[in-house]
């Protein structure tokens, strides 16, 4: 399967992706600087990586969010092309529309990076069919802006269609209704605030993370 | 023509940075400040033949987030 990984002035876990997107698939994803205009034919998956994109400037993933190639992440995701942003890619998603709610300062106003538990809340969706419903997964964090944050009705809107991924066991960061990932209507954009590419092989401790990979190479493939 | 663009966050989102700067008054002897909000000024230069439909998408486009924050432009 074909992937790519966009690349922004500040990001700094493409390489991380992009290894645990090959290790996952067999082949190398295609690295695609934020100024390009046009993604390579026919991926199979798009990923946002996490990192400080444009510095956080203005907001966290704003300026990314109104960059050349976001533009055409966005029509691929119209398209139904699937697109995981993690961390700073998260941000992106959200500020492209594409996700809904806002990522904020996290309510401590600390850096939180440290293994977190998440609960999947969702095992129907591209993302997350290697992973049963419930079970609890140990994923590391690393932001300052993981706060997650929509109003009311549209929080109950996107739990009542099952859009909620994945929880925090214990709320690290004041999220809205502990809310770690959501998923878009359609189901083919995944924005989470958990770095699952640093847990693809036991060196790194665990492989929790890994199985999100390989249940989206099948489930796409 | 120059505008200053004022960015705030809307009620009911929570400003852990707002929290943190009214404690921070608090322990410098400044009694009786019940709520801080923290927000943004923009100060633009543009051209004096800009709309203000062109400056409303500016804010909306970019300069604010509307899940989260308001806005309000001043022409100076």
């Amino acid at each position: 399967m074909k992937t790519a990984v966009i690349v922004f002035p500040g990001s700094n876990c493409d390489r991380d992706i992009a290894v645990a997107l090959e290790s996952v698939t067999g082949t190398r994803p295609a690295m695609v600087w934020h100024g390009e205009s046009e993604l390579p034919e026919g991926l199979g998956v798009i990923a946002l990586p996490g990192g400080f994109s444009y510095g956080d400037y203005l907001r966290c993933g704003a300026i990314a969010a109104r960059s050349p190639i976001v533009r055409a992440v966005i029509d691929a995701a119209n398209r139904g092309t699937p697109v995981i942003g993690i961390c700073n890619g998260f941000q992106v998603l959200t500020e492209t529309g594409l996700l809904p709610g806002a990522l904020m300062r996290n309510e401590g106003l600390n850096f939180v990076c440290r293994d977190v538990e998440l609960t999947v809340e969702n095992s129907q969706s591209i993302f997350t069919s290697a992973y049963s419903a419930g079970e609890t997964l140990t994923i590391p964090v690393a932001h300052h802006d993981g706060n997650y944050f929509a109003d009311a009705d549209t929080l109950d809107r996107i739990e009542g269609e099952g859009r909620v991924a994945f929880r925090y066991t214990g709320n690290v960061n004041g999220s809205a209704r502990a809310i770690a990932g959501v998923l878009n209507k359609a189901g083919n954009v995944l924005g989470m605030m958990p770095h699952p590419e640093r847990r693809i092989e036991a060196a790194h401790g665990g492989t929790d993370g890994r199985r999100l990979f390989e249940g989206l190479l099948e489930a796409v493939s | 023509m120059k505008l200053r663009i004022i960015v705030t966050l809307k009620n009911g989102v929570l400003d852990p940075q707002g929290k943190a700067i009214q404690h921070a008054l608090g322990s410098l002897g400044f009694d009786g400040v019940s709520d801080v909000r923290a927000g943004k000024i923009f100060e633009l230069e543009v051209a004096d033949t800009t709309t203000d439909d062109q400056i409303d998408e500016m804010c909306r486009k970019l300069l604010a987030n509307t899940v989260i924050e308001n806005y309000r432009v001043e022409k100076q």
